[in-house]
């Protein structure tokens, strides 16, 4: 494939690969775009890394410190008028909202630093392992850990070692509560015993396994739905995982942290994908990751969901075995595997194939202002749009197919959101200057027409938003 | 049954011949698609995907099965709660609408369906349940679309989809719509004639942006005042659970309501596509309250608010709730279950014939569990989709067998139903 030219290469390093240019953006990266990517690796991991879990934990605290306090709240409430249960509702619903409030924040946060930062490439690579490893916060009590999941388990490892990435993540509050890992009990363990002993003839047995975080692991997070897993393995993984569990309230000192609860392990060697793994405590299931991180179908899945992501739903298939290649001889080092999708010329087809998200959308959208959401209100539009903060449908993540996006109703919606945001940032800017500093070779004659003939600023800003380059990357 | 095949720009019926013939098809089959083709173009379909996994031994308790109780304990809906159907299954209580209408001959179940697919993946699942395929990823489109297609030759079809993603279902080669609630915006009035213009010839954002215009026109007829109450939510947090319950269910129930009102229009849509979520409930689900019985009562103000919208269209329609598998058969460690394989559907609407559970119940007996942990498939999910497209829609069963739902001739449709 004849390389494009250093110009349209800038404006496909930009949007492609990044978040979207920012004013002067292009002209940054015009005299070497590959090499102003390969930059933006950095071994200290993403922008907004945290290096402890004590956010985490503080948040698990605050709302375990809710609960109780709604628990009483309502038993306070007993037999009191209206008026009187409401003054002692009021506290806990003031807390909630706090607790909401702090979602909301970091989630803001995060969107800030997309708009602002000088390093797309660097976020949207973050960005992805994120959405990989989702921590959905559809329940109250994932919704203010997901910021911090990020934060903690994610950002500081996105360009080191897969395998690190996997612990990591799994050992997390965030995705061991959102997967419901933190009850998983072995049913031959010491505390299924003393639960059994205790609960004789009680309605539900308190003492079990939970497979949720194994398959989710198996499926989503390394080998993959073909990975030649079975429900038994599902199982097996289960058990080697009981005991990954948090601390609760009578650990103070450990409440909302990683624990291994020996008690609960169930013990005894265990056989996943045909491989014995004897009993070794927390590191079993270590051991059953590490060689599922190793395995060449997670390079696989992995390296076709990188190419799907950054190229095209369907991807040329050179490029992803130039990218498996890449992941297994430096044994799944993923700026290894950065390095090489910047290289691969198959990755800079002309021809945008992928479809924004609406968070890209967004984000790209605030970039070529120069700007970034000053409240969380703001990027409101992404619920209508159909990926609201913080909650994808599924451990699944975000979808990334244009199929998905590119419905009826969420064109409609982002021409809403395009109109309501040129309406109040449009007036006092050049939209001929806006439409070259943000696509640059990319810009299309009959978009760049369009927005030159437009009757009002809001009017050419809106096209450029809505132009069929820009909705692109 | 053999009515005049005469129809008004229906069902061609040369084309129906041919395709029987080409089938060998007997003269049954010919007698029953003739009467169809006559007033074809009222009938309504509504699918509504139950995602994540919804436990059917919730939803229609099979009380009355001996073993139903030990395998569920704390979670097992007590008898004595649930809304009697027969000497075996009851309705969750949270489906009081459902029931009322089970009592009036209109809704019944399918308390053993599953998809040929058996990995127990959400994704895996929901994927062939939608694609209509025997397998994972043969296919990208989803069967309803394939039926708009195979019905789009003789008439108009228009087939809507609820919320701003596609669902895989209705994703395919026929444009169809799509819809959820909340305010288009204001701005340039230009601005829709001059992207129209920008996506000529973008095979992607051409055929999408036009059908969301007509249908954002469409939304300006209908009644939106039962819109509000989407965004009403945030603001009235104060009141608690129960509170939040309540608005979840009139906001489900106004979704219901608007949609229908789609319906009813002239060009509105007969073939609908909506998705209801978070039935994954591998940790505390509850038994007559709790979690699912949420989930549940959401679905069934949904179901409510389209029957009191499409008002006498109901006599017309059929809506059918799906999911991807049921659940495991036991109580899991944790108050909840996972991932399994039977599980129910629920079949409502005016059209439908009353009777009793449509396919067999396998039982809970040990040895009758799916690999000793699920409820038995014995209804293929295509057989149940291929029976409600055949007699309810009226599309052949050559065209069932082999372009809506690929190399399934060997799956007989459930007839019947309608």
């Amino acid at each position: 494939m004849a390389q494009p030219s250093k110009d349209l290469m800038a404006a496909i390093a930009a949007t492609r690969f990044g978040l979207g240019a920012r004013p002067g953006e292009l002209s940054e990266a015009a005299s070497d775009p590959q090499g102003w990517l390969t930059a933006q690796i950095t071994p200290r991991g993403a922008d907004l890394g945290l290096a402890s879990n004590a956010l985490s934990a503080s948040r698990v605290r605050s709302l375990r410190e809710y609960q109780t306090d709604r628990r009483d709240a309502r038993r306070a409430a007993d037999g009191k008028t209206p008026e009187e249960a409401q003054a002692e509702r009021d506290p806990v619903v003031a807390a909630r909202r706090l607790i909401r409030e702090s979602a909301a924040e970091d989630f803001l946060a995060r969107a800030r630093l997309a708009a602002t930062t000088p390093a797309g490439f660097r976020e949207r690579w973050a960005l992805f392992w994120c959405n990989h490893f989702t921590v959905s916060g559809i329940k109250l009590i994932t919704a203010t850990v997901v910021g911090p999941f990020e934060q903690e388990a994610i950002r500081p490892r996105v360009f080191g070692r897969f395998e690190d990435l996997l612990i990591a993540s799994t050992a997390h509050p965030g995705m061991l509560l959102y997967l419901d890992q933190v009850q998983s009990i072995g049913p031959n363990s010491r505390a299924a015993e003393f639960f059994k002993r205790r609960q004789r003839g009680q309605g539900q047995r308190p003492g079990g396994l939970n497979e949720n975080l194994a398959r989710e692991i198996l499926e989503l997070h390394t080998v993959g739905v073909d990975g030649g897993y079975s429900q038994a393995d599902v199982t097996e993984f289960a058990r080697c995982l009981t005991g990954w569990s948090i601390g609760g309230q009578r650990e103070p000192d450990k409440m909302g942290q990683f624990v291994f609860r020996e008690l609960a392990h169930e013990p005894g060697a265990r056989t996943v994908m045909g491989k014995r793994y004897s009993e070794d405590g927390v590191m079993q299931a270590a051991a059953v990751m590490k060689d599922l991180a190793a395995s060449p179908a997670t390079a696989r899945h992995l390296c076709g969901k990188i190419a799907r992501h950054f190229v095209s739903d369907t991807p040329p298939p050179a490029l992803v075995e130039a990218l498996e290649r890449s992941w297994m001889t430096s044994g799944g080092d993923l700026s290894a595997v950065a390095r090489t999708l910047i290289a691969s010329p198959l990755a800079w087809s002309p021809t945008p194939e992928k479809f924004k998200t609406p968070y890209e959308y967004v984000i790209s959208g605030y970039r070529v202002i120069g700007g970034q959401p000053a409240a969380v209100e703001h990027l409101a539009g992404l619920t209508g749009m159909g990926q609201r903060p913080f909650s994808a449908p599924s451990p699944k993540g975000w979808p990334d197919e244009a199929a998905y996006w590119a419905t009826p109703d969420a064109l409609i919606k982002r021409m809403a959101w395009a109109q309501q945001f040129s309406a109040v940032v449009a007036p006092e800017r050049d939209p001929d200057a806006m439409a070259q500093l943000a696509l640059g070779a990319r810009l299309s004659p009959a978009v760049a027409r369009a927005v030159a003939r437009a009757e009002s600023r809001p009017e050419a800003l809106s096209l450029l938003l809505m132009s069929p380059e820009f909705l692109r990357r | 049954m053999t009515r005049s095949p005469q129809s008004s720009g229906g069902l061609s019926r040369r084309g129906l011949l041919g395709a029987a013939g080409a089938a060998g098809l007997g003269i049954s089959f010919m007698g029953r698609s003739a009467f169809a083709a006559g007033d074809l173009a009222g009938r309504k379909l509504v699918v509504i995907v139950c995602r994540g996994g919804m436990d059917g031994l919730s939803v229609s308790p099979p009380v009355g099965d001996p073993d139903y109780a030990g395998l569920r304990r704390g979670i097992a809906i007590p008898a004595e709660q649930a809304l009697r159907l027969d000497d075996t299954f009851g309705l969750h209580p949270a489906l009081a609408s459902t029931h009322a209408l089970a009592m009036k001959g209109q809704a019944r179940i399918v308390p053993a369906m599953a998809s040929p697919d058996r990995a127990r993946s959400h994704f895996e699942a929901q994927d062939v349940l939608e694609t209509g395929a025997a397998g994972v990823y043969s296919t990208d489109s989803g069967w309803l679309n394939r039926a708009v297609q195979a019905m789009s030759p003789g008439r108009r079809v228009e087939a809507l989809s609820v919320g701003a993603t596609a669902p895989l279902i209705l994703r395919g080669k026929a444009q169809t719509g799509s819809w959820s609630p909340g305010p288009a915006g204001e701005g340039s009035p230009r601005l829709p004639g001059l992207l129209t213009d920008l996506y000529a010839g973008d095979p992607l954002l051409a055929p999408a942006f036009a059908k969301g215009l007509d249908t954002e026109a469409m939304a300006q007829t209908a009644s939106m005042s039962t819109m509000q109450t989407e965004g009403g939510m945030s603001g009235q947090a104060a009141g608690g659970v129960q509170s939040l319950i309540r608005q979840g269910q009139t906001a489900a129930r106004g979704i219901g309501e608007t949609v229908a009102g789609f319906m009813t229009q002239p060009r509105g849509p007969q073939i609908v596509a909506m998705s209801a979520e978070g039935f994954d409930t591998h940790a505390n689900q509850g038994a007559a309250q709790g979690q699912l019985a949420n989930r549940l009562l959401y679905l069934d103000a949904l179901v409510d608010g389209l029957r009191t919208g499409l008002g006498p269209e109901w006599a017309n329609t059929v809506v059918v709730c799906a999911t991807e598998f049921g659940r495991t058969a036991r109580i899991n460690g944790t108050g909840g279950t996972d991932h399994g394989t039977g599980s129910t559907a629920l079949l409502m609407g005016g059209s439908l014939k009353p009777g009793g559970i449509v396919g067999d119940w396998p039982t809970l007996k040990a040895n009758a569990l799916f690999e000793g942990r699920d409820t038995a498939p014995t209804v293929d999910s295509r057989a149940l989709f291929k029976g409600l497209l055949g007699d309810h829609m009226g599309i052949d069963r050559a065209t069932l067998d082999s372009r809506v739902f690929p190399d399934s001739a060997s799956v007989a449709p459930v007839t019947g139903l309608v």
